[in-house]
């Protein structure tokens, strides 16, 4: 039996990703505010331990001696032999980035570099053989052993290959052909030579020799020969008759009756004989006899047949010792509930069903996700009711009168609910809380308080916001270059801070919210904020803007998403060379969201990213102008309302503004915007739909307001190109296109035309 | 639902210099499918024509050019419309009961694009060895060169055969256009 250990690769480097995550931030905790709890150590230990497990498993050396040096570290910190010194955390974080390049590397199938982990092995050996520990004096001696890669193998070998080992011997008793199971009992034994030759009909009166023998071993040590020079050939086989006799050699204090006890129930089913035997008889049947090779031919037919069932059991016993949601998946793959799984220690996840192993062995799989199983638990019992209701459904419709029509109506009401309930379900296993995004900048944080000399206190919050994972993956670098911006250009020196009056650890903050349809993320920092001077001033001097144009607060901020913009004075390794910002802002664009400054001189700026929480389906409200029906965006409506014309006023030449409460919102007739014909073009008494984005509010004018639904969206761009005041289209119930207006686009032309006038009036 | 429109026997009887027998899939040649603008006859490459659709009324595309007729949801998927009468202003665009749609897509590494386009008629399918293909003389017409792949003489009749590619390409088109 051998197993194609390839398919355990994905699950092993995702596991390594998440353990060094665990390690990383463990860490941080321990140089933040020291070891406070063992846990948090054993945490760390336990995490490098169970990559080290893996990778010895699936033979990845060089990872296996790099995490043994480490967890040798560890464990003495853990024993509380040696203090986790700043030292030692500097190295373990940088093991940690190594290791993770060494994942990588093996991920994409290329040898590893060892360049980078070799000066740190040598570091921690340094480190190790240094500081002999207080206690005891072999810790040392210790470390020169374990160093040894070949003693790291063996040592986490034997965890597997323990557990492979007892079950490969159940499978082989089973089989009753094993002929060499340890033999050396206690030479003062008595020994017996029983042979046993059963009638080919045993099996059938339930006897099973198995069993027997089984019981004999409670006796003393036993030797199993089995005979199959009766078994006849393959195709005259009957499955139900015993053909195999057997010769056992058991050592034991045990007299003949005893012995004969066991066979009371077959004794007439069987040739018994019970003889005692000596040391020089009994190795002599034990030594190879002619029947071997049919012996082992046997055992390679029934392995064949068993193959599957061992390797089942081969892969728990696999996934037992990599890690506990290795033994979740390969619990899932073997879809046997009761596929022995040690309780994990994180919580609990399930597998999805990214394709079976068999599919990953090519070693490159898709990208996967992981999901609570509580949301697929809450999908299973969705898809339930939605059963209970079809069937309901098609009950009503056998026989169906007029009588059962509110019956009808209930049920398709029934039916709605359910699957729009589904729909939320299912969106939501694609939704991962921003965590993950979140957890990778405490390091960065403090790598680059070490580079700049910057003190800085991070503060998290809105960590449990959930966003789609396809979101997150392409906000995580934009993100990134945020935080290091602030830290970079936003943030002073210490003396700097102390002189201008404000605390000398600088902090950063990152917050995550759901606002609406959206999830906002804003990068906080009190540094020394935006100066719209500066900045102007190096516009002018780069050509951005010509020299007399004048430009609001908020507008000279945005120039420093133009591309080749930098204010930094000199170009850091962090920062400064003037890609990026613009970057930043074209990825969030892609993403559908935007992104907004705030900044006081001298207090700080927040940068505020908002973005869709998902970018599959939105919640619409149509509206008829003319012919064509549109999509707004329910969460961009403030409300609809009839125009009342002594509200309405003309200010500024063409510009029609609607008195909204205290508010004044420019009235956007839809048709003109976009050219077509509309039933009504008079603003008495038609239907304004007030619409919010980028902070500002227009009025829509519509001929019509239709039904409220979900509309799935589907891209304009794909087959088409991007139309202006359009973000995609979507089909509604007839079959029928429908355009989704895009709101901000259209705010942002309405908007175009007074800034030219004002430009204009301004030069 | 969008019947497939009977093919008008336009090419077929003057087919005596160059086989138009149908669909010949035994010919060494590509194959094209010819169609009628107002009196003009075009052929794209058969292999990327997914279907042909009689003309229905699509969903407007707000400011877009006039020959974007506007998107229809093919099974699922947004698709435009263009007008080829209307982009190469060839004819009256006026859709009649024998007004198709041909659907073009293109799978490739660099696009992967479907799009419909409107025709009067749709007439045969052409099978041209590649010695047939000629190189369009290089004067003002109204279709621009590089939609033009060459022309196929088919007995009296010219057929000017089309880039798949160019026809599906809009920026470079919409800057054109602009």
């Amino acid at each position: 039996m051998s197993i194609d250990f390839k398919q355990f690769y994905q699950v092993f480097f995702e596991e390594s990703y998440e353990g060094l995550d665990i390690m990383e931030q463990g860490l941080l905790e321990i140089s933040k505010v020291g070891i406070t709890d063992s846990e948090l150590i054993n945490t760390i230990f336990r995490a490098a331990h169970s990559i080290k497990g893996g990778s010895a498993t699936l033979g990845f050396s060089e990872m296996v001696s790099f995490t043994h040096v480490l967890e040798t570290l560890l464990d003495e910190v853990r024993e509380g032999n040696r203090e986790l010194t700043a030292e030692a955390i500097d190295l373990l974080l940088q093991s940690c980035d190594a290791l993770r390049e060494m994942v990588r590397s093996l991920e994409q199938e290329q040898p590893i570099d060892t360049t980078t982990s070799q000066p740190l092995l040598v570091a921690f050996e340094e480190l190790l053989t240094d500081h002999v520990a207080p206690t005891d004096g072999e810790t040392t001696a210790d470390v020169g052993a374990l160093s040894n890669q070949a003693n790291a193998l063996e040592e986490t070998f034997f965890g597997s290959d323990g557990a492979m080992l007892s079950t490969d011997r159940d499978a082989e008793i089973n089989t009753e052909t094993d002929s060499d199971i340890a033999t050396d009992s206690a030479a003062a034994c008595g020994r017996w030579l029983i042979d046993f030759k059963p009638q080919p009909q045993i099996l059938l009166t339930g006897n099973e020799p198995l069993r027997i023998f089984r019981e004999l071993e409670t006796l003393g040590d036993l030797t199993v020969i089995a005979d199959v020079t009766g078994v006849p050939e393959f195709d005259q086989l009957t499955v139900d008759e015993c053909f195999i006799s057997w010769r056992l050699l058991l050592a034991s204090e045990a007299d003949h009756d005893t012995i004969q006890e066991v066979f009371d129930w077959v004794l007439d089913e069987c040739q018994l004989e019970i003889r005692r035997v000596n040391d020089v008889e009994a190795a002599a049947v034990q030594a190879p006899q002619p029947s071997q090779s049919a012996v082992t031919d046997v055992a390679e037919v029934i392995a064949a047949e068993e193959e599957p069932t061992e390797q089942l059991v081969g892969e728990v016993a696999l996934a037992q010792v990599t890690a506990p949601v290795a033994a979740s998946s390969a619990k899932d793959k073997t879809g046997s509930p009761s596929a022995p799984t040690k309780t994990p220690a994180t919580p609990v996840k399930a597998e999805p069903t990214k394709g079976d192993a068999v599919a990953m062995t090519g070693g490159g799989s898709g990208p996967s996700i992981r999901v609570g199983i509580d949301k697929v638990d809450n999908l299973i019992n969705l898809v339930g009711e939605l059963v209970i209701t079809q069937s309901m459904l098609s009950e009503l419709g056998n026989n169906f009168d007029m009588e059962k029509l509110e019956r009808l109506a209930n049920g398709l009401e029934q039916l709605k609910q359910n699957t729009r309930e589904l729909q939320e379900s299912v969106m939501r296993i694609r939704m991962l809380p921003i965590s993950f995004t979140f957890n990778r900048f405490p390091r960065m944080i403090r790598d680059l308080s070490i580079k700049t000399g910057k003190q800085v206190d991070l503060i998290l919050s809105g960590e449990q916001t959930e966003l789609d994972k396809t979101v997150m993956e392409q906000i995580g670098d934009p993100l990134v270059h945020l935080v290091r911006n602030a830290v970079d250009h936003g943030l002073e020196l210490p003396d700097e801070r102390l002189a201008a009056g404000k605390p000398e650890t600088g902090s950063i903050r990152l917050n995550a919210e759901h606002k609406g349809g959206n999830i906002v993320i804003e990068i906080t920092d009190d540094g020394r904020g935006l100066d719209p001077e500066k900045i102007l001033n190096k516009a002018r001097e780069k050509g951005i803007v010509a020299a007399d144009q004048e430009l609001s607060d908020a507008e000279i901020y945005e120039l420093i998403f133009e591309p080749g913009f930098s204010t930094a004075a000199e170009v850091s390794d962090l920062s400064g060379r003037g890609v990026g910002m613009d970057v930043v802002r074209r990825n969030i664009k892609s993403l559908g969201g935007r992104i907004e400054i705030e900044s006081h001189l001298g207090q700080g700026s927040t940068f505020r990213v908002h973005l869709p929480l998902t970018l599959a389906i939105l919640d619409g409200q149509l509206v008829r102008v003319g012919r064509e029906v549109f999509v707004i965006p329910l969460v961009a409506i403030v409300e609809s309302l009839q125009i009342k014309t002594d509200l309405v006023n003309r200010v500024s030449g063409n510009m029609v503004l609607y008195r909204l409460r205290d508010d004044n919102v420019p009235i956007i007739p839809v048709y003109r915007e976009f050219n077509i014909q509309a039933d009504n073009t008079e603003l008495e008494n038609a239907l304004l739909v007030v619409v919010e984005g980028d902070g500002c509010k227009i009025g829509l004018l519509v001929d019509d307001l239709l039904a409220q639904q979900q509309v799935v969206i589907k891209s304009l761009e794909s087959n088409y190109k991007r139309v202006d005041g359009i973000s995609g289209a979507t089909i509604l119930g007839d079959g029928s296109v429908a355009l989704i207006l895009d709101i901000p686009g259209l705010i942002k032309n309405a908007a175009r035309p007074r800034k030219r006038v004002h430009s204009s009036r301004a030069a | 639902m969008n019947a497939v429109i009977e093919v008008p026997e336009v090419g077929s009887h003057n087919s005596k210099e160059l086989s138009l027998e149908g669909i010949d899939f035994i010919t060494d040649g590509d194959q094209y499918l010819t169609f009628r603008l107002c009196n003009e006859h075009y052929g794209v490459d058969i292999l990327s024509v997914t279907e042909i659709r009689g003309w229905e009324v699509p969903t407007l595309i707000p400011n877009s050019p006039n020959y974007v007729k506007g998107v229809i949801n093919l099974r699922g998927v947004i698709v435009p419309i263009l007008d080829l009468r209307i982009r190469f202003q060839i004819g009256q665009p006026d859709y009649t009961p024998t007004t198709v749609v041909i659907v073009l897509a293109v799978k490739n590494d660099r696009m992967n694009c479907t799009m419909g386009f409107v025709v009067d008629a749709v007439s045969d399918v052409l099978n041209a060895e590649a010695c047939d293909i000629k190189p369009a003389p290089n004067f003002g017409g109204l279709v621009e060169a590089h939609y033009i792949q060459g022309l196929v003489n088919v007995g009296k009749n010219v057929v000017t055969l089309l880039h798949v590619d160019q026809l599906l390409t809009l920026e470079e088109e919409g800057s054109a256009h602009e």
